[in-house]
């Protein structure tokens, strides 16, 4: 039984603006999964309506089964939510948001007390329970929604670009967390800024365009789409003329920088082999830019015709970087 | 959670949580939920009751400061009831943490009793709050017990109703005052609070029975005094024809997801 089944998932907001057009999506039980999408693309209305917060125009939502017009509370108590903004009673206690929303889906209060001690404890959150809302930083605010959204203990779990605005530490601790949640069996649904991100954590991908899916595929098998990567080297000595290598196209970025790219049919061995006898030797190596980012981009590119192109990423891809998604 | 795991002990759960959250925000905040209606009306009652009330003598039977006693009484409950859902639910939707309760499974009725109730605890600690400041000026002798406890509660299950739709209405905190100054105090004021409809006119008197306020104030009043300008039931019957109403009303807002959902 799939965890979400969603089939011609329609949304026109008043004034006529069609977010969704028809959207059918498949997620299986266990599965860690990306959503991934441009600005605008209809991911936060999608999650929206899986979480009862947008009410559809058309179309079936079920999950575990469980269709959400005919049996909306048992959908609600299947999902965790947390959302991209952050949604709290400012003067509330840590621990008060928590339990409190353990009682919102029916939690005795003593059973939420020791299950809030759980999740805080968790996400690091225990020696703050006592702190007031509005006196966490980003970083804490957005572990608390997760520890909120668990206490339940849903099937479903779904975040909203989770990990926005917290720095590197908070956010691999929170990948951390969320991998071995996932390996005790949560279903994951995961919007991100950060394609590494994606890329990292989970094994599906959904690319939302224009309110339809324009790819649906597992991230291995769109990785393999890649026909050539690009590395950025780090030489040890100044190189004045670029050296002829076969089957490797160079760009020398400045004296000490190389660009390479090459094709799938060669290796990082043939590679090296070739610079070892021009005499060029190689401090450090990075992807110049993430391998499912690019893809993302090319992807959205030739659907839409609009918006950032591949080559625009090529050129400023951190820029890219911060409007997609 | 299975079928039948969604059942009245879970939804009583939910329903606590909403009441205890809303009892707790009213109580943790109490000198600006609580203090400024007992100030006010311990002002009324020294003014009206004994400086003013000493040279008007009698109205409708009763002393003066005896006659507006139920009348202050019950405006501490309606405006108190009013507020307290008024503000915590639309600041609820202001930052968005009504999305907590959007996403539970807990079912609308839950959503709307817990706020009511909430409301109708707030009215009533004020209610009695104002009735012990009363007992400082005047000796209270309850007439009858079950018409004075079920005329407050109503009253205030009411005008927590009433906040409600306000609430979910409301675009900006200017939207939540609105209602109050211009809807609420007239109608409390010009409700019988302060006089009896006997003494208007006859049209104004037939304008007077178009306000509900006028049927609870008067049904208090039989309540505690034993004397009234319209028949109980009749004000029983007003009062619970508004509660069923602006309950079904404020289900269908909640079910269309009006000022809550997209």
């Amino acid at each position: 039984m799939p965890a979400l089944d969603v089939q011609q998932l329609t949304k026109t907001y008043k004034g006529g603006f069609q977010a969704l057009k028809g959207i059918d999506l498949t997620v299986e039980e266990g599965d860690f999964f990306a959503l991934l999408g441009p600005n605008g693309a209809g991911k936060s209305t999608f999650i929206g309506i899986l979480a009862s917060l947008v009410n559809k125009t058309g179309g079936s939502v079920r999950v575990f089964g469980e269709d959400q017009d005919r049996t909306p509370e048992l959908v609600k108590s299947f999902i965790g939510l947390v959302p991209q903004e952050f949604n709290f009673n400012l003067f509330l206690p840590v621990v008060e948001v928590v339990v409190n929303q353990a009682g919102y889906y029916g939690i005795p209060r003593r059973e939420a007390r020791v299950r809030a001690e759980r999740y805080l404890r968790q996400l690091d959150l225990w020696d703050r329970r006592d702190t007031e809302m509005r006196k966490l930083s980003g970083g804490l605010k957005r572990r608390l929604m997760i520890a909120r959204a668990l206490v339940h203990e849903p099937r479903l779990l779904i975040l909203d670009e989770p990990t926005a605005g917290v720095d590197i530490e908070i956010r691999r601790s929170m990948w951390t967390f969320l991998r071995e949640l996932n390996a005790g069996g949560t279903t994951i649904i995961l919007t991100t800024h950060y394609l590494e991100e994606a890329e990292s954590l989970c094994r599906n991908i959904a690319i939302i365009n224009h309110g339809e899916i324009a790819e649906r595929t597992s991230i291995l098998a769109l990785l393999n789409r890649l026909h050539t990567e690009t590395f950025v080297l780090n030489l040890k000595g100044r190189l004045s003329e670029l050296p002829q290598l076969g089957g490797f196209v160079l760009q020398h970025l400045d004296d000490c920088t190389l660009e390479v790219e090459m094709s799938r049919e060669h290796t990082i061995n043939g590679l090296f082999e070739a610079l070892s006898r021009n005499g060029i030797e190689v401090i450090s190596l990075r992807n110049k830019q993430n391998r499912l980012e690019r893809l993302f981009l090319e992807m959205v590119d030739r659907r839409s015709g609009t918006g950032w192109s591949s080559s625009d990423a090529a050129v400023a891809p951190d820029a890219a970087r911060e409007v997609i998604a | 959670m299975s079928r039948t795991g969604v059942g009245w002990y879970r939804h009583w759960i939910s329903f606590q949580t909403i009441f205890v959250k809303e009892i707790l925000r009213f109580t943790r905040i109490w000198v600006q939920t609580i203090l400024p209606s007992v100030i006010t009306t311990t002002l009324y009652f020294v003014i009206f009751g004994r400086l003013i009330g000493d040279r008007i003598g009698t109205m409708g039977g009763l002393d003066y400061l005896d006659f507006i006693v139920p009348g202050l009484v019950l405006m501490g409950v309606i405006t108190n009831a009013y507020s307290n859902v008024v503000s915590s639910f639309y600041s609820s939707k202001f930052s968005r943490y009504i999305e907590e309760l959007l996403v539970s499974p807990a079912p609308n009725w839950v959503i709307l009793a817990g706020y009511v109730a909430g409301g109708v605890a707030r009215g009533l600690v004020v209610g009695l709050a104002v009735m012990l400041v009363a007992m400082i000026f005047t000796e209270i002798r309850i007439h009858s017990v079950a018409v004075t406890l079920l005329v407050i509660t109503m009253t205030a299950v009411l005008f927590a109703l009433g906040g409600f739709i306000n609430a979910i209405y409301a675009n900006s905190f200017d939207d939540i005052s609105i209602v109050p100054t211009f809807v609420l105090t007239p109608l409390t004021y010009l409700g019988g609070v302060f006089y009896s409809i006997e003494l208007l006119p006859g049209f104004w008197q037939g304008v007077s029975l178009a306000n509900p306020v006028l049927y609870m104030v008067n049904a208090f009043r039989y309540g505690l005094q034993g004397v009234s300008d319209i028949p109980v039931g009749i004000a029983f019957g007003i009062i619970a024809i508004f509660i069923l109403v602006l309950c079904a009303f404020s289900l269908y807002l909640l079910r269309r997801g009006v000022g809550i959902k997209t």
